[in-house]
């Protein structure tokens, strides 16, 4: 397919805010408190992507109809999505400082009743999919020509629930669904490949009946062009498989399983922020 | 129009009710001839959505439909969508406070014939326990009737919980609904029996056999939650002694809802319930509710033997 043409300008613009994005993330997490950084950092160019470039949305206005969704059916990278969210003019980038505060409203996991932006409460995982399916349905049933995104860990993936989703989203061929997977090939507790099989992710993805493209998921000239793809892509939902590194863009924090949920110290922090630096 | 089972009443309410209401959307895992989802079906094949035996993914869907505007009605079982679909329910639409209506049809022990897996005895303490869920429990198809449209008019969170099987009204056709509001059914001066669904008619007629010997008062929870306590202690005030009945087991369910508001009262209570037992099979309805004491002659006779107690 023709894909659209974006100038290395573009490119470079969203490169930089991939790095904002997980500089936000330290900032967040600060030094000493716990945060997902590893899935955060492999998940920053994608959601720099979707939020600076591809979706349609609008801060001043967060429930605007034909807007496009996206949820974070991996919900424990919240922290990513607040600092894209705050970026977009949601609420003050200051406040990510608060994340986790008793009284704060950006919580552990998004919050559908307290931040604005987040389209409904995800973070137990293998749930999200079948959220978006239902908003897509919903979407079209109103004929309002909207994507829902849907962003996936792939340890998630050993989730029944979501092959349930997959069925759904071909029996009633939602080509306005997009599922983006997270591949960083780590989990919690050790390499998502230990647990189960993950080879012949895209071959699974495709006899379910959905269009799979795959890319590195830290490149944002392949990013866009696996969305825009998945635009003109009629029938059948499409699943972007992005390969990508745990930790990316923080040499200590690569592929390192105890970066999943971790602290960092005075040290870690600002060797992460001089790094990360634009 | 008047029904005598539940789920007739029911599927007959969502096919009124979508006749203006555009929004309602029903969805069904493969039971919506027992659900009678299959009544929507037919009157709006556009907007009732067969999920297939997909229990977690049916909820889950439904909240992404209640985020678009939609009111989804998901039917299955009770002991499917409390029990399978508990973490759908309570992480997305629950704490979310999303406006998704889940009603499980074929409760407690009302689908006698398949036994322990599909007889919930659990779903009330189950779906209580959530924070932000409304949990009904109406007496009869009349009340079905009317707590349907109710629901449907309510923006958040409901769990309805309605019985398989054919029996006689008890409550008033056409009257309206108010969620969190239960009602005297029959005035009374020494137990105060609490009921909910079927168990509303059997305190109805314990309480028509005493009459000469003993005065029951008979009031229909048919919101579980909310409950308010206050209202409770006062609906049990000019009583001796109070019974609790339902068709579900005596943790987490009505009697310990009514207990728990009765705590710092000195009148006996009994709770009337299934004894922290699974159900079983049985050829019919009635062979299982005599098994489990879910009766009129039980309620008669723990009221003739708490009286003693007051």
């Amino acid at each position: 397919m023709k894909s659209n043409y974006y100038s290395d300008e573009e490119i470079k613009s969203l490169e930089k805010k991939a790095q904002l994005l997980r500089r936000d993330v330290v900032k967040c997490m600060g030094i000493g408190n716990a945060g997902h950084l590893g899935g955060s950092c492999s998940a920053a160019e994608i959601i720099a992507c979707l939020y600076f470039h591809k979706m349609k949305h609008s801060s001043k206005n967060p429930h605007m109809v034909d807007r496009d969704r996206f949820l974070l059916s991996k919900g424990h990278v919240a922290i990513l999505q607040y600092a894209a969210l705050a970026e977009c003019g949601y609420f003050p980038v200051e406040d990510l400082q608060s994340a986790k505060d008793i009284h704060s409203y950006l919580q552990g996991h998004p919050d559908v009743l307290k931040t604005p932006g987040i389209e409904a409460g995800t973070g137990s995982l293998g749930q999200g999919l079948s959220i978006g399916i239902g908003m897509a349905m919903g979407l079209k049933m109103d004929k309002i020509d909207s994507k829902v995104y849907v962003l996936l860990g792939d340890g998630e993936l050993a989730e029944g629930q979501v092959w349930e989703a997959a069925l759904a989203g071909k029996e009633f061929n939602l080509d306005n669904i997009v599922a983006i997977v997270d591949k960083n090939g780590l989990q919690a507790t050790g390499k998502v490949a230990d647990r189960f099989n993950i080879d012949h992710l895209n071959e699974k993805w495709n006899s379910f009946g959905w269009n799979v493209i795959e890319i590195n998921g830290h490149d944002v000239r392949q990013i866009l062009s696996a969305l825009d793809e998945a635009d003109v892509k009629k029938g059948c939902p499409t699943v972007i498989i992005a390969n990508t590194v745990k930790g990316k863009g923080i040499s200590f924090a690569e592929n390192v399983v105890s970066f999943h949920n971790c602290t960092l110290t005075e040290e870690m922090y600002n060797s992460a922020l001089k790094e990360l630096a634009d | 129009m008047s029904y005598t089972n539940q789920r007739i009443a029911y599927g007959n309410t969502l096919v009124e009710l979508g006749k203006n209401n555009k929004d309602i959307i029903v969805l069904d895992a493969d039971l919506a001839g027992s659900t009678m989802g299959k009544l929507f079906e037919a009157a709006y094949p556009d907007r009732h959505i067969e999920m297939g035996i997909a229990e977690a993914n049916m909820l889950s869907v439904s909240a992404g439909l209640a985020q678009t505007g939609k009111i989804p009605f998901a039917n299955s079982f009770a002991v499917f969508v409390a029990g399978r679909a508990f973490d759908q329910i309570r992480q997305t639409i629950a704490i979310g406070k999303l406006n998704v209506k889940i009603v499980g049809g074929s409760s407690g022990l009302s689908d006698f014939g398949d036994g322990a897996t599909h007889q919930s005895v659990e779903d009330i303490a189950i779906m209580s326990s959530i924070p932000n869920m409304t949990v009904i429990c109406p007496a009869d198809a009349n009340e079905t009737v009317e707590a349907t449209k109710a629901i449907a008019e309510y923006k958040g969170p409901v769990y309805m919980r309605l019985n398989r099987n054919e029996y006689a009204n008890v409550s008033e056709e056409g009257k309206k609904f108010v969620i969190g509001q239960p009602t005297v059914m029959k005035e009374g001066s020494d137990v105060a029996v609490f009921a909910t669904g079927y168990t509303v008619g059997l305190a109805l007629k314990a309480a028509e056999s005493l009459e000469e010997k003993l005065s029951l008062k008979v009031i229909n929870v048919s919101t579980i939650k909310p409950l308010n306590a206050d209202t409770i202690i006062s609906l049990a005030e000019n009583c001796k002694a109070v019974v609790t009945a339902e068709e579900h087991s005596i943790y987490g369910g009505l009697g310990s809802i009514v207990a728990a508001a009765l705590a710092k009262s000195k009148k006996p209570l009994e709770i009337i319930g299934i004894n922290d037992t699974f159900g079983r099979s049985a050829h019919k309805y009635q062979e299982l509710l005599d098994f489990y004491g879910i009766t009129a002659d039980h309620i008669k006779e723990v009221s003739e033997n708490i009286i003693k107690m007051a």
